[in-house]
């Protein structure tokens, strides 16, 4: 078993720069910028409209800082992962490069693993920076005071709550969209679908909601956003049904992908 | 009989690409030594040896080398290395991390690894580049690189497509040096290339493939032996090529005899064994000065025109 792991863990150190530093990545830097903008932008609106003034508490910025995240949960982190977890496989098969790791001496579900683990580094690296650092920035005009409140203050517990919910939700959309890159030809139509599913989530009946990544993370946000009049109301979960059922579905995904990448052949197309 | 746990045995194998033939009822063992596949384009060498190396799985029938079966790849690439003839590479490596990676994936210990994959990398001729990236190497380079790649394990079993392609003459001889030096051992080392001649002189057996079907194997003399239809062709160098052709009408093993410039008889004998030795006796009666005798047509390329018929080499052009 812990030979298994260290192979896990080879492929992972090997594969964890090569998603962040190719110039393949350039989109993710991006991508993982546009909260910070955004929130600059908001910095600066307040500085000239007076309406946007329920920043200037803690509070209220509390308030605000969760519909950037709904965007950094629904946007930014969505189609990051679809960057990076649909090219690991799926790129490698573009380069004409897989089959230099299907000729390495470990089994095939590991290399997913293992690739599905440096997809997730990579992701959690960029989106937590963005995550933290736009939460931060959201803060700054409090100075110190604001510092102190995301650090030690009330406000620790909400920063946390958003890092963990970005961890998570690469642990979630990660296994989802690789799965979809390793079992469906054409990607866009299906990581398109799935994120419709992901915004619709709110409007979908109970048990239908169960099965999107969005229903968990949901369940873990520190504060809850009104989801619109024709929004269908389903029990939160707790978070302990709602980690582990995150979990599940990010395994049962996985589990997929390796069913598929123990049959796939190599066949690059004009041999 | 061949020992399968020290052989490559294919077993009633079939690919079917979809509708289109890859390689059809293969049933062969191939032993250890130097063997190599022959066929034009389309033939199924590469077919076979990416079933060999499980890239590609069987419609039909098992394949199983040195006894492990090719959809085990923890056991198999402990023991088998493959270069292929994709030239392509994963992005932003250099030749050593591109060959160091099949060490660390195995969980070697990275001090291991290196001292490995530079080993090999030496092998092949590559040290100075090593630290380049792959992107920037030549094609002949790159053919090296993967080279590296496949034998950084020590592999009991080699896999080598067309692997003196893109070498210049000099890293060819080098490369036929070092498939020749990999071969001892009981190693298996198996080669599909359309330079003949270099076939002829490295290969212990050859496969022929003709458009999926295997169309002989075995040693190059044995498989030349075998076809009776096509009479084996000897030249003979002699001081008085007349009069050996006269002396030589008179057996009848020998279908024809024709005299060749430079002072040679080109003879076709369905006998050679007879042949040689009435030759024998025609030599010591007549004083006749032998320079030299050779078999002009029990090589790969004769097998193959009589097999297959063209040259492999109009086929690949």
């Amino acid at each position: 078993m812990s030979a298994r792991l260290g192979q896990v863990w080879a492929v992972a150190r090997h594969e964890t720069p090569r998603n962040l530093l190719r110039g393949r990545a350039l989109p993710l830097y991006l991508l993982a910028a546009l909260p910070l903008i955004v929130v600059g932008v908001l910095q600066v609106v307040r500085l000239f409209v007076t309406a946007a003034d329920e920043m200037d508490t803690a509070e209220g910025a509390a308030m605000v800082y969760a519909l950037v995240y709904q965007f950094i949960l629904r946007f930014v982190l969505y189609a990051g992962c679809v960057w990076i977890f649909m090219n690991l496989i799926r790129g490698e098969v573009l380069d004409r490069s897989l089959h230099y790791y299907f000729l390495t001496p470990i089994r095939r579900e590991v290399l997913v693993i293992g690739k599905f683990v440096a997809g997730w580094l990579g992701a959690t690296l960029l989106f937590t920076a963005s995550t933290v650092g736009s939460m931060f920035l959201l803060h700054a005009h409090l100075g110190i005071d604001g510092v102190r409140h995301l650090l030690v203050g009330p406000g620790s517990a909400q920063l946390w709550s958003y890092v963990a919910i970005t961890l998570l939700a690469c642990v979630g959309y990660g296994a989802v969209l690789l799965s979809i890159g390793l079992l469906l030809r054409n990607l866009i139509v299906p990581a398109l679908l799935f994120w419709a599913l992901e915004w619709a989530n709110p409007y979908l009946p109970a048990l239908l909601k169960k099965v999107s990544v969005v229903f968990y993370l949901n369940s873990l946000l520190p504060l809850r956003i009104d989801e619109g009049l024709f929004a269908l109301v389903a029990d939160p979960v707790s978070p302990w049904l709602a980690v582990p059922g995150l979990f599940v579905f990010a395994a049962l995904a996985l589990a997929a992908a390796g069913w598929r990448i123990r049959r796939m052949e190599i066949a690059y197309g004009d041999e | 009989m061949t020992d399968p746990g020290r052989s490559i045995v294919f077993d009633g194998v079939s690919k079917f690409y979809g509708e289109v033939l890859g390689v059809n009822r293969v049933t062969l063992a191939i032993p250890p030594g130097i063997t190599s596949l022959v066929g034009p384009n389309g033939s199924g060498k590469t077919t076979l040896m990416n079933l060999v190396t499980g890239l590609l799985q069987p419609t039909e029938g098992t394949i199983r080398v040195l006894g492990i079966p090719t959809d085990d790849p923890e056991r198999l690439f402990h023991n088998v290395g493959y270069c292929t003839q994709v030239d392509a590479f994963p992005k932003g490596l250099t030749g050593a991390e591109f060959v160091r990676f099949y060490l660390l994936a195995q969980g070697r210990a990275r001090d291991e690894a290196n001292r490995l994959a530079e080993r090999a990398i030496e092998r092949v001729g590559l040290t100075e580049a090593a630290r380049r990236r792959v992107a920037g190497y030549s094609k002949g380079m790159r053919q090296r690189i993967r080279l590296a790649q496949a034998i950084v394990h020590d592999p009991t079993v080699l896999i080598l497509d067309e692997p003196l392609n893109g070498l210049d003459p000099m890293a060819r001889a080098e490369m036929i040096h070092l498939f020749q030096s990999l071969a001892g051992g009981g190693r298996h080392i198996v080669i599909s290339s359309h330079i003949l001649h270099e076939v002829d002189l490295i290969s212990d057996h050859v496969i022929l493939l003709n458009e999926g079907y295997v169309v002989a194997e075995g040693s190059i003399r044995g498989v030349r032996g075998e076809m009776e239809q096509h009479p084996l062709q000897i030249l003979i160098r002699c001081d008085r090529p007349s009069a050996l052709a006269a002396r030589v009408f008179e057996m009848d093993s020998v279908v024809e005899a024709r005299i060749v410039d430079g002072g040679g008889l080109l003879v076709r004998t369905r006998n050679a064994d007879r042949f040689f030795l009435r030759l024998n006796r025609v030599v010591l009666d007549s004083g006749l000065a032998i320079e030299a005798i050779t078999p002009a047509d029990e090589d790969v390329h004769a097998v193959y025109q009589y097999l297959i018929g063209g040259t492999l080499r109009d086929q690949n052009a």
